[in-house]
């Protein structure tokens, strides 16, 4: 499959992202809250040759439009990640990325005695940095990895 | 001040800062004028780790300001240990009182348990997180003795877990001080300090041996190295050792400098230094009570 076929092959209605970082497409379905249980049908492509990222990841959602906040999350693991909002087998709306300022209930705090680990009912929050994500409870920065500390 | 709750100094203000001593300073001056301040006032103390200090300078606070404490008492004897939440035992307790003191094991429990309450909580301590009514405590304790600007400081000993460290350090920005940062290796300035001492423009200077640095302080903080910390009693001795001082060792320092420590000491500071002019930890800890009642005055001001 090459990569024009794969961007572009044809889904009526939903979501496509392009050009995430190979081998990271589980990592982002686990981000969107997408698990194959709520019925959506869902294509990946992993580790595609691309010219911009060597390797790429590809997933496409039916029949569901993603949000930009739900988008932006992405941004965290896949920087260079590119939405097609799909709409009648056309490409509806065409987006980037944006880190957003914080984010929550997304990862886990790496510190094991912050209060978010507890059995709390609270939810994780993160204030995003220029390198990594600060815990906003126990100020504990991630820098590494971030997809280790993916809620699931 | 337009903080309800107190959670960590990062919130505080150069402004801040100075208003709370400002109003510690009068306290001390004439404590009596505020005698009868906040007579209904109730303090609610939570401590989830046992303390005797703050607790009781706390105590003390409320009550010199007309007011009393309702205490949930040690841990082993609450509904904590029948396994409440943090969130669900604060909701209830700030049913009780006017404003909620908690001392908590877990970093973030004082963000999280503020974001639960309307009164004012005040963070006095959580895990290795914060102590910011320390770190008030000791910057009236500083500025009383050498005032707060253009000072170089050192700061000693567990700078990793240390919360009186973080407190202060990153309080210290507000004012044109030089940091210096004495450590072992293992026990240096975690990530996020390091980070907002960056942001805030300061430099961060670390040093594993005090000798070299120490004629130039004006103020030396000296802190604690516990056993814990190392994997055995061995490594811990042969490491302690090296950041701890006495009266012949501070004959190199200046004649002026100000030795400072949260208490309580172990064995980091010896004795023969309390009966030198450089010793103010004693005075440090008794200033605990005008300075807070400073800010609890200032806390439950708002709430009127
Ligand atoms: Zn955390």
């Amino acid at each position: 499959m090459t990569d024009r076929e794969l961007r572009v092959s044809k889904i009526e209605n939903g979501t496509v992202i392009d050009h995430i970082p190979g081998g990271q497409a589980l990592n982002v379905l686990a981000i969107l809250g997408i698990d194959g249980m709520s019925g959506e049908v869902v294509s990946i492509g992993m580790n595609v040759p691309s010219d911009r990222l060597g390797r790429k990841d590809v997933v496409k959602v039916e029949d569901r439009e993603l949000s930009q906040s739900e988008l932006d999350v992405l941004s965290l693991i896949a920087p260079a990640a590119t939405i097609n909002i799909i709409r009648g087998y056309e490409v509806a709306e065409k987006h980037l990325v944006e880190r957003p300022s914080e984010v929550s209930g997304i990862l886990q705090c790496s510190n094991h005695n912050c209060i978010t680990v507890d059995n709390e009912p609270v939810t994780s929050r993160f204030e995003v940095l220029d390198e990594g994500v600060r815990c906003v409870y126990c100020d504990t920065i991630i820098r590494d990895d971030l997809a280790a500390h993916i809620l699931v | 001040m337009r903080h309800d709750h107190i959670t960590s100094t990062k919130q505080l203000s150069r402004g801040d800062i100075e208003a709370i001593l400002d109003r510690a300073g009068e306290i001390a001056a004439d404590p009596l004028r505020f005698a009868d301040r906040h007579e209904d006032a109730l303090l609610g103390l939570l401590f989830f780790e046992p303390s005797t200090r703050t607790k009781m300078s706390f105590s003390a606070a409320i009550k010199r300001l007309g007011g009393d404490i309702v205490d949930m008492g040690p841990v082993d004897s609450s509904s904590v240990k029948k396994g409440e939440s943090l969130a669900d035992t604060v909701r209830v307790v700030e049913g009780y009182a006017d404003a909620l003191v908690m001392r908590h094991p877990s970093e973030g429990s004082a963000q999280m348990a503020s974001e639960y309450v309307d009164v004012p909580l005040i963070n006095a301590g959580d895990g290795a997180g914060q102590h910011p009514t320390q770190t008030l405590l000791d910057l009236y304790t500083i500025r009383e003795s050498a005032g707060l600007d253009g000072l170089t400081v050192g700061i000693m000993g567990d700078l990793k877990y240390g919360r009186t460290v973080h407190s202060l350090a990153q309080a210290l920005t507000n004012f044109e001080a030089s940091q210096h940062f004495i450590s072992p290796e293992s026990l240096k300035l975690p990530r996020n300090v390091r980070y907002d001492l960056h942001e805030e423009g300061s430099s961060i200077k670390e040093h594993t041996d005090l000798q070299e640095i120490l004629p130039s302080l004006d103020v030396l903080y000296v802190t604690r190295i516990q056993k814990e910390r190392f994997p055995d009693e061995s490594e811990y001795r042969a490491v302690a050792g090296e950041y701890q001082i006495d009266a012949d060792l501070l004959s190199a320092a200046k004649d002026d400098l100000t030795v400072m420590h949260p208490l309580p000491r172990v064995d980091e500071i010896a004795y023969d230094v309390d009966e030198t002019d450089h010793a103010q930890y004693f005075e440090q800890a008794h200033n605990g009570v005008p300075v807070r009642m400073a800010l609890l005055d200032t806390l439950l001001e708002g709430q009127a």
